[in-house]
Formats: C-alpha cells, structure tokens, sequence
C-alpha cells in the first residue's frame, strides 16, 4: 500500500474515533438528545471499506452509523446538528442519531431496523442497473442482520440478478447484549454460510485497515465490472455499550479480559504503529493532524449547539415528497 | 373517445400507457408475468411489449423484494409491485411502514418514494380468512402511505396512474369482484386526484360513506330506498388517505344523517373513523345517531353457507338507513331481491376458483 493511502486511512480512522469519543464526551450533557450506537473500536472496517469506494458510489447502513457516514464523505457539521436535534441536521432534526443521510456522497441512508436496508441497497443495486449506471452499492450490516429473513431474500435476488452490491458484514460478536453463541452455531462461519447463496464470500480481519481496504477494492471492482455481488465479513469488537457513551464490561455479558484482548488490537492505534514502523510518517506530523482534528471537531460541535431547532412548522412538512 | 371497458382492462391500460411514457416505471409481482391468466388480465402481454427488465417475476421474498422496489426507487426507479392477495403484502409490512411510509419524512424530504403496490382483496369462493381479509384500515392507519379504492373502471385507470405519477408509497386496493364490472373510460392519459373523494349518487335525506366494492351494494341501496321516497347520497370515498374529510362533511352537513358502509371489520376501522370525523366536526347538527354497515369482528369464513351471513349485503344498507329514519326493518323478500347468482361470487359468469 502506498505511503499517501495509508496515511489517508489512518487520518480518516483517528477522525472518526475522536468525533465518537467527542460525543461520548459530550452525550452526558443531556442535550444529544437521541439515542447513540458508538463505533469505537470498529473504525477500520468503515474507512477500509469507504475508502476503496468512489463518491458516487452509494452506501446504505444501520443503527451504528456514525463511522460509515463520516468514512463515505458525511458533513460532520450536518451528523452532529442532526444529532443535537437542529434544523441544520442532515435530516432537519427529524431523524436523529439513527438516520444519517447525504446523498451528495452517496449515501443514502441508515435505519435501526436491523436488517432493513440490506433489501434497500440490493434495490439501489438493482435500480444502477436499469438505469445502465456503473456504481457500486455498499450494504452496511452486523452479524445480528444475518439472522433476518430479509438478509437471505436479499442475497438471493442480488445473486440472482448479478448485482454490483457488496455486502459488508461487521461482526462484532453482539446484538446488543446477545453473543452470536446464543444466536447461531458456533461450528459455522457467517461467511461460509451466506457462500451457500452462490457467490463469493470472503473473511477478513476487520480490525486491519488495509486488510478491509484491498478486500474492497476487489470486490467493488469485480461488481463493476458486472461481475455480481461479493460478500465480505469483518470480525471487529465494539468497545461501548451498544446504545450510549459508556463502558458496560460490569454488566455481565463480556468479560474484562475479552474486552482487554480486543483493545490490544485497536485498529488505529495498529497502524499508527506500523505507519511509524516503516517509517510513512513522524511523531511531530501525527501531533499535527491531531490538533487540526481537535479543532474541526471543536468547531462543530459550537456549530451544532449554536445551530437553531427546527420551527415548529417542520412538523408537518416532508409528510410527502411533491 | 370514451367506451365501455372493464375494471382489470383499465388497470392494463393505465399500467401500459406508463410503461410506454416512462422508461423508468416497470412492474413486478410473484407470477406477474408467468401467471396464464395474467394476474386476472391486469398484466397481460406486458412483459412481451416491454421486456423481462421491466415486468418481471420474483422470488417468493415479499418483504425483500419491496425493499428492493424502495431502493430501486430511491435511485430514480418507478416501480409497481403487485400481490394477488392482500395477505401476502403482509410478509412486507416492515418495509412498507418503517421503511417506505417514513423514508421522506424521516430523512427530512431528501428523498421521494415513488413506489405502487398493487393489492388484491379476496372474498367467496371459500377462501377463506387468509385470502379475503381487507386490511384498508391497517395501511390507511400509517402516515405517509397513500391508499386508494378504485370502484369503477374510470377511476381505477385515473387512480392507477396518479399513484404511477405521485412521488410517495401508494397502496392501490383492488377488489375482486370489481375486476369484471363495465364501465367508461377514456382512451389516452388522464388522472384521478389522489384524496379527492366523488358522489356516486346525490340525495338529500342521507348520507351514505362507502369504500370499494361497498359502493356498488350501496347504490343498489339507495334504488331501492328512492322507491320509497328516501333520497341517499352515495360518497365513494376513493381515497381512505388522504382522506377528503371537506367533501364527507359537506355531505353530511347537508343531509344531517350518515351511514359508513365499509367491506372490513367493525371496531378500529374505516368506518369507525368516518363516525367519529362527523361526531367531532358536526355534532348538534346531525338528526339521527351515525350507523355503521360493516363485517362482523370475525374472521372470514370458507364456507358459503356461513359466508352468506358474514358479509353485509344492499338490505342491510338499506336497514341501516330505515332505522336513522325510524322506519321499521324490512326482509330481502319485501324488497324483492332475488339472488340469482350464489353469494359467494361476483357474478353469473363466474365459475371459480378464484
């Protein structure tokens, strides 16, 4: 990998993390008023992936979206209005946290449905197609959303119709405090089992940048070249609560131990270290983007809060598109 | 130029002629284009005209596939997807409420949802309490949606193609037994407004709100009340959302009397609804309390022999109104109505088994 893109993975990485733990910062004010699925500890998996995608590619995603909005180009100031609850939220305020959207980047939505969208993207998928367009779309989804129906109706027609979609299984072994032990047999791989549908299905690492980049790369290729639809699985851990700012190892359905070992492999804090390691970047240079990071999120974040809540006259408006 | 054509020819019509003036609609639906009889006639021959691309079959996956229709849609496609029951839209409920009713509000009108989902309500024929449900109130119930119920062959051909037109989710409702009636429509392109309700029949003593296949047990209703010097106003409701609450009132202000005569169950439902928008915008001003003419709060049976007894029929219409008036009940006989076809279907011609 050359020295510009891993740099630009791990700038795009540390962003994300440091917006997240902003807003872990900030969430105990009570004025983020809307429930929040952080991604800390799984940032590799959104830039890795986003990363190997063009802007019109389009992207669709879940509750935990915050890292995938931003990785696919997302407005930071337009998330965190959203999140705020202002008028100036990519959704004017009236989706929250759970329905981040900006379709000058192509993405196109998130949903807390689990499962939801993953027919949404193949129909995206499905509708580049009619329309003869060559774009990409990117299905967001957990290890949770493979146990839905609808994840299976929509792997089937996507094979069926050889769409250019790639699904991009985050698992992060929970949903919510359920273990995949409880939810699905632990003699099988998800991806070995959606492989069953017919296309390729591949595993990698979800804590390794470059390791999601160059997977995606290739898969986003082949769909565009209208070779059909790839599935890949990424094991990654969520280091937060599932929905809030807090650590909840006390609770009882992970162990310290195993939270311990996965924070080891923090995913940015890995290839800082090997960005050090070969030499791609110096200490004073990483300090540097730091502070700049610290100042755009500063900033908004004053935004947000500054920004005005929506007239009461918006809760009428948007029931229909003219 | 305007001729006589039936209510399924209408619907090919208008499904044609979009098809023809937009490249970006296309239909799909499980046996759309594999069904011999061609969906009761409604898709006939299209997949011929415009392609395997754009009227297509699908897999046995309700809810996926009307996920994919959303996400085709928010990408510029103007899809139609067809159920031949309404019970197996019922698969997709959560794409078509979480998803697709809330998709433009919920993202703060970024996106538009043009999507038609085509459904067809059961009823005789023995099918029974999972082919001839009418769920109109569940879809209605959901901000967001449109839903529409053509009655005659006019409207189904206009309303067809305002939703094909309209940049929301709108559930077309087709009734079973209306697919074969007559009636004129015009060549060429015309719309219905979506929400805009029609007098089927004025009158002045009563107001008669129905949906769908209601409407025409209802006119015959009101032939046979006008014998008797009681002039009814037949509302075809047309939309149950929006709902054209100016045009129900007007009426209802006018006569001072209302009955709401809907092919669905009694409590929670459409009915209901229309009961309680007169009760709350027109108390004081009514002469008799509201009546309701509407299936009993059970499910729909197979048999003819207790399906005879399940669905309301023109002398219960008519019963409804006689006692808003305090006249006393009268029978089938007394009316004279002789059933020359069974109960159980739509007409003489029709020998099942749908």
């Amino acid at each position: 990998m050359d020295a510009g893109l891993a740099r630009d993975l791990y700038f795009r990485m540390l962003r994300i993390r440091t917006v997240e733990e902003k807003i872990a910062e900030l969430y105990p004010e009570q004025q983020m008023r809307c429930p929040v699925h952080l991604s800390v500890g799984q940032e590799a998996v959104a830039v890795g992936v986003c990363a190997a995608l063009a802007s019109e590619d389009y992207a669709f995603s879940t509750h935990r979206s915050h890292a995938h909005y931003l990785a696919k180009g997302g407005n930071l100031k337009a998330m965190l209005g959203e999140l705020y609850g202002r008028v100036t939220g990519c959704c004017q305020g009236k989706g929250g946290s759970m329905h981040l959207v900006d379709r000058s980047v192509g993405f196109l939505g998130a949903v807390p449905i689990v499962g939801s969208t993953i027919p949404i993207g193949v129909g995206a998928a499905f509708g580049t197609l009619l329309r003869k367009e060559r774009r990409v779309t990117i299905v967001f989804l957990g290890d949770g959303a493979t146990e839905e129906g609808v994840f299976h109706e929509a792997v089937n027609f996507a094979v069926l119709k050889r769409l250019p979609v790639v699904f991009v299984c985050e698992n992060n072994f929970f949903s919510v405090y359920s273990s995949l032990d409880v939810r699905q047999p632990s003699t099988r791989e998800i991806y070995e089992l959606v492989r069953g549908y017919g296309l390729e299905s591949l595993q990698g690492d979800g804590n390794d940048v470059e390791a999601v980049y160059g997977l995606t790369k290739a898969a986003a290729e082949k769909a565009r070249a209208g070779r059909g639809p790839t599935f890949l699985e990424f094991k990654t851990y969520r280091w937060r609560e599932h929905c809030g700012p807090h650590y909840d190892n006390h609770v009882g359905y992970r162990s310290e131990q195993e939270f311990e070992e996965w924070k080891a492999r923090c995913p940015v804090a890995r290839l800082k270290q090997r960005l050090l390691q070969r030499g791609l970047v110096a200490q004073q240079d990483l300090d540097g983007v730091e502070a700049t990071l610290t100042d755009e999120i500063e900033a908004a974040v004053a935004f947000a809060k500054a920004s005005p809540f929506p007239d009461p006259q918006l809760l009428g408006a948007h029931l229909y598109a003219p | 130029m305007t001729r006589d054509l039936r209510f399924f020819q209408a619907i090919h019509e208008a499904t044609d002629l979009c098809m023809a003036r937009d490249p970006s609609v296309y239909l799909m639906g499980l046996h759309v284009p594999a069904d011999p009889k061609g969906i009761f006639g409604t898709v006939s021959g299209l997949q011929q005209k415009y392609g395997s691309d754009r009227v297509m079959d699908m897999p046995t996956s309700e809810n996926g596939m009307t996920g994919v229709a959303i996400g085709s849609a928010l990408v510029g496609m103007r899809p139609i997807m067809v159920h031949q029951r309404i019970e197996f839209a019922l698969l997709a409920v959560e794409q078509i409420i979480n998803q697709a009713a809330n998709w433009h509000y919920m993202f703060g009108g970024k996106d538009a949802m043009p999507l038609v989902i085509r459904m067809m309500i059961g009823r005789g024929w023995g099918q029974g309490p999972q082919h001839s449900q009418s769920l109109q109130a569940m879809f209605a119930h959901v901000p967001g949606l449109k839903v529409v119920m053509p009655v005659t062959p006019y409207d189904a051909k206009g309303l067809l193609i305002a939703a094909i037109e309209d940049n929301n989710p709108v559930i077309y409702l087709e009734h079973r037994w209306l697919h074969n009636i007559f009636g004129p429509v015009p060549e060429g392109h015309y719309t219905v407004p979506i929400g805009k309700a029609r007098t089927a029949r004025p009158g002045r003593d009563v107001t008669i709100v129905a949906t769908s296949y209601m409407v025409l047990e209802s006119l015959r209703a009101a032939d046979l009340l006008a014998r008797d010097g009681i002039e009814a106003e037949v509302v075809d409701v047309r939309s149950l959302r929006p709902l054209d609450t100016a045009h129900i009132l007007g009426s209802v202000q006018k006569t001072g009397r209302v009955l709401a005569v809907d092919g669905a169950w009694r409590s929670l439902g459409f009915a209901a609804e229309v009961l309680a928008l007169v009760a709350e915008r027109t108390y004081g001003t009514l002469k008799a309390a509201p009546q309701r003419v509407t299936f009993p709060d059970l499910p729909s049976p197979s048999t003819p022999a207790l399906a005879q007894h399940f669905y309301p029929r023109t002398v219960h219409i008519v019963n409804g109104v006689r006692t808003m008036l305090g006249l006393q009940e009268v029978t089938e006989a007394q009316l004279g109505i002789q059933h020359e076809t069974p109960l159980d279907v739509p007409d003489k011609a029709f020998t099942g088994p749908f």
